[in-house]
């Protein structure tokens, strides 16, 4: 293992950490929040001269930068962001429990938007924009944008491809164009055009405050759900809420699909099968939880507004709640939280097992059939016109594998805090996916807080496996990883 | 610059390495997607699967807006192929195409247009032409030629009873009595670019830029000079045999062949005027004895399996053959395979891909770039080639005065067609020719880069 390259990283991560916690201490100068502001003063501080010990021990970094580099490095560095993250909550008193305000960040930079606050609103505003911008960082993923601005020499060239691959959701990781580092680069410029869109849309509504439309903006670009008011996204107008169902369904489509329409090829993007079976469930969905849940409100177009909202908030495990679905029929409830499971394209801010892995695994089950009726006859699996590799179906199936016995485990774990099993299934699929609300106890108006300290490790587990698509989590407990030789 | 590259190989890997190294935008073609995959784990490129001579896939690849495309695939058809599909898209591609079968070669010369082609490479011709210089000057493990012919970079091997052994850098010159420059030695694998307390140890491997008038007066004030090569014997008859065979034949050197393929045996009887064609195994030891290897002055290893060609090579050693010439395929394993009495080590693939990577830095030429590049010693250092030009800094400055980067040495400059081994007191002017070595951890592609 090459410690001292992952060091270099990860002080890089670090140096990039404390730069994204300049702006909350602006925020809460201008509000006169003193003691948060001090805290994140000193955390930045803290954060950086750590990053300038690790780099000045790790600066002479050997070559040598495999896959299992990659993972431990992209599952470490999660890890210790997220625990760098929450301690201007933790410090500054307005999260009161250590563990509470690392499960807060864990799940901001996870962008699953599950939380533990009961009044969100007696934050300071420093600490909400804190708490909403680690959605937008962990969307796209912090070592993508490490990739996308900092320099590589020589010497160090070619170790970047294992963490795109480690950090990028999806089977298939691929780069745009040649070099990893304009590749990087192409997918944050098009987030940030995306995001700046998304504010200027909110902002279109006169009675949108631009602190609630930036920190709604973040949370919706990373698909996360931390919202800076108590009841959601139902605080707001509905033609807010139209804005965020457009544009969480935008953020949930693969950004290759976008660089292909900037590129003028129509037909890559048109044909997507992921595209179109993304877009078709999306509207299926929509349309059967409209016709269940018509009754409930006053006018059809609401009925259709709310349905659209949280077909489009669970799909792409974003979170956010126009309305109280947990109040909605069993019927929508159960496409809600199937929606759970599927999850965003690959290569999107989004999580969940993604509608490229289901339609891959519906593939290769469609085929196995066949080749019990025919033994003999020989099939490949196709996406896109192109055979996919065997190895990728392999994987996928195993992928899912490992998902589902995550899932089973934590709920076996989290059951012991005595809650109903509806509560604590939802609880860790809603974790494990990136969604954030699940139903019951955890319900859209109701939060985590009820589970055991013991309960919230788990479930902060659930959140990094599920961002970073488990395998980089796991290996950090694989003794074969941390051997001298394999 | 936009490089295609079609063809995962050996040549295509090196050259991803090599291009993607020196920032060029590289897209790999191949069909074998594992290949691709290690491709891509190793190198920052892109790669895209399919065949490299179908339209769609090459348009995929972009090669609308590529500037050059590089055909290594296998087969001279193919690389041929893709090459006229990549030029009918786009007028302005740049291509290159390995063709390795002697048949065709004089007909790409004549119909270079109609076949799209910039360059062709061929690596077993170009080997040939290699291993006919080492035959030349005896000695040397390899040379170089820079400054058009003028300069030349040669390796030596220092063996336990040369006069070198124990004689440190500031003394070398009572020793060679001729103008010579040390620029790096290879120690144990590592590179050394040496100072004046450097002393030279048995079996060093170290390398010597020198102006071709020298070359011989040192080797002679080394005592390394040996008699003229008179009688070869090459083992295996490929294509790389069948062009050596036909250049030695023209310097009057007698050469014999053995080759185990009796149809090929009679190819070459055909084609190859005054050498003997012999049919048998090399690998057959009572054979090599019966053909009298120990007689001759230089064995020349070149079958289509390294194993087997060191075999014979340390065969040859033992029985007493001065010269030894040993053709490698894999050339990441030369390093280790100094400890090994095998002579010269010339390989082929690593020949081409240094010749692509000069046609890449020549199209690239903007103002003061490198004209060409070698790379010596296993490719842990190169020596790379400058045209002063208006925008050199420090120009007139005596060397001693300036500040080089650690591990730069500038070793030659050619002005106005005389060739100077420079000194502390030696500087460069505006339109010389600049020659500088330098280990691998630097990247000079500017001759402005040298500076501090």
């Amino acid at each position: 293992m090459n410690y001292r390259m992952m060091g270099r990283i990860i002080s890089e991560i670090l140096a990039f950490e404390a730069a994204f916690m300049i702006p909350p201490i602006f925020i809460c100068m201008h509000e006169g929040a003193h003691r948060t502001m001090f805290w994140f003063l000193i955390t930045t501080l803290a954060t950086l001269a750590v990053a300038a010990v690790l780099f000045f021990f790790c600066r002479n970094a050997k070559k040598g930068f495999y896959a299992r580099e990659g993972l431990v490095c992209v599952g470490l560095s999660w890890l210790i962001m997220s625990l760098v993250g929450c301690l201007p909550f933790y410090f500054s008193g307005e999260i009161p429990k250590f563990i509470d305000a690392f499960f807060e960040t864990a799940s901001g930079f996870t962008t699953t938007g599950s939380s533990i606050l009961s009044d969100i609103e007696a934050l300071s505003k420093g600490a909400l924009y804190w708490r909403s911008f680690t959605h937008w960082v962990g969307g796209m993923g912090v070592l993508v944008f490490l990739l996308a601005v900092a320099p590589r020499e020589k010497k160090n060239g070619g170790f970047t491809m294992h963490l795109l691959r480690a950090e990028s959701p999806g089977p298939i990781v691929g780069k745009l164009v040649p070099r990893i580092k304009q590749s990087a680069m192409i997918l944050y410029i098009l987030y940030v055009v995306l995001t700046v869109l998304n504010i200027i849309f909110l902002k279109l509504d006169p009675k949108m405050p631009l602190f609630d439309a930036v920190c709604t903006a973040f949370g919706t670009a990373g698909t996360g759900g931390f919202s800076v008011r108590n009841i959601g996204l139902a605080y707001y107008s509905p033609y807010v809420q139209n804005v965020c169902t457009v544009f969480m369904f935008l953020f949930g489509v693969n950004f290759s699909c976008y660089y292909f329409l900037l590129m003028r090829n129509f037909k890559g993007f048109f044909k997507n099968t992921e595209l179109r079976v993304y877009f078709g469930w999306a509207v299926t969905c929509t349309l059967m939880v409209f016709i269940n849940i018509r009754g409930l409100y006053d006018t059809w177009s609401e009925a259709l507004r709310h349905a659209a909202f949280q077909v489009s908030s669970i799909m792409t495990t974003t979170g956010f709640a126009s309305t109280d679905f947990d109040k909605w029929p069993s019927f929508s409830k159960i496409i809600l939280l199937l929606l759970m499971f599927v999850g965003a394209c690959a290569g999107s801010t989004g999580g969940g097992i993604k509608v490229q892995r289901v339609v891959l695994l519906i593939k290769d089950l469609r085929r196995n059939i066949h080749q019990i009726l025919h033994p003999n006859e020989v099939r490949i699996v196709q996406m896109d016109g192109q055979r996919v590799n065997e190895r990728i179906l392999k994987n996928t199936g195993m992928y899912l594998i490992a998902y589902v016995l995550i899932i089973l485990i934590s709920t076996f774990l989290v059951s012991v805090d005595g809650f109903t099993v509806t509560t604590n299934i939802s609880a860790v699929s809603a974790c494990m996916n990136n969604i954030g609300p699940g139903f019951e106890q955890v319900g859209p108006t109701l939060n985590f807080s009820g589970y055991s300290a013991f309960s919230k490790l788990v479930l902060i587990g659930d959140m990094l496996a599920g961002r970073l698509e488990i395998f980089p989590i796991l290996v950090l407990f694989s003794r074969s990883t941390w051997k001298k030789s394999l | 610059m936009k490089i295609l590259i079609a063809g995962g190989g050996k040549v295509g890997d090196t050259l991803a390495r090599q291009l993607s190294a020196e920032g060029h935008d590289l897209t790999l073609i191949d069909c074998n997607a594992s290949v691709l995959e290690s491709i891509m784990d190793k190198y920052d490129v892109m790669a895209i699967q399919g065949n490299c001579a179908v339209k769609d896939v090459l348009i995929e690849a972009g090669v609308e807006d590529a500037e050059l495309l590089i055909a290594v695939t296998a087969t001279d058809e193919l690389n041929l192929l893709c090459c006229m599909t990549a030029h009918g898209i786009n007028k302005n591609l740049h291509t290159i195409a390995r063709i390795r079968n002697p048949e065709y070669r004089k007909q790409f010369y004549d119909m270079r247009d109609t076949f799209a082609l910039s360059m062709t490479v061929n690596p077993e011709s170009q080997a040939a032409e290699e291993i006919d210089r080492l035959i030349q000057y005896p000695g040397f493990l390899k040379l170089d030629t820079f400054a058009k012919g003028r300069v030349e970079i040669v390796e030596l091997k220092i063996t336990s009873d040369s006069k070198l052994v124990g004689t440190k850098l500031n003394n070398m010159y009572s020793t060679v009595k001729s103008k010579i420059l040390v620029c790096t030695v290879l120690r144990d694998g590592k590179v050394i670019m040496p100072d004046g307390s450097f002393e030279f140890r048995a079996d060093d491997r170290i390398f010597v830029t020198a102006s071709k008038n020298n070359l011989s007066g040192l080797l002679e004030n080394l005592g390394i000079i040996s008699r003229k090569v008179k009688r070869v014997l090459i083992c295996g008859g490929g294509k790389l045999s069948y062009y050596l065979a036909g250049k030695l034949e023209k310097s009057g050197i007698s050469v014999k062949i053995i080759e185990k393929n009796p149809v090929r045996c009679e190819e070459l009887a055909q084609a190859l005027e005054s050498s003997t064609i012999v049919l048998g195994d090399v690998s057959n030891r009572t054979l090599l004895e019966s053909e009298g290897i120990s007689n001759y002055d230089a064995v020349i290893s070149l079958t289509g399996m390294d194993e087997i060609n060191i075999m014979t090579s340390l065969y040859a050693h033992i029985s007493g053959v001065r010269h030894v010439i040993t053709k490698m395929s894999r050339v990441d394993n030369s390093s280790f395979l100094d400890s090994l009495p095998i002579g010269s080590v010339v390989s082929p693939k690593e020949l081409c891909c240094n010749n692509i990577v000069r046609y890449v830095r020549a199209m690239d030429n903007q103002t003061g770039a490198a004209i060409a590049v070698h790379f010596i010693a296993d490719g842990m250092a190169e020596a790379v080639e400058f045209i002063a030009d208006e925008s050199v800094k420090n120009c007139g400055v005596p060397l001693k005065d300036l500040k080089l980067k650690p591990n730069i040495l500038v070793s030659c400059i050619t002005r106005g067609g005389k060739t100077e081994i420079p000194d502390g007191n030696s500087s460069f002017e505006v339109g010389d020719t600049v020659v500088v070595v330098t280990n691998s951890n630097n990247t000079v592609y500017k001759l402005n880069d040298i500076f501090e």
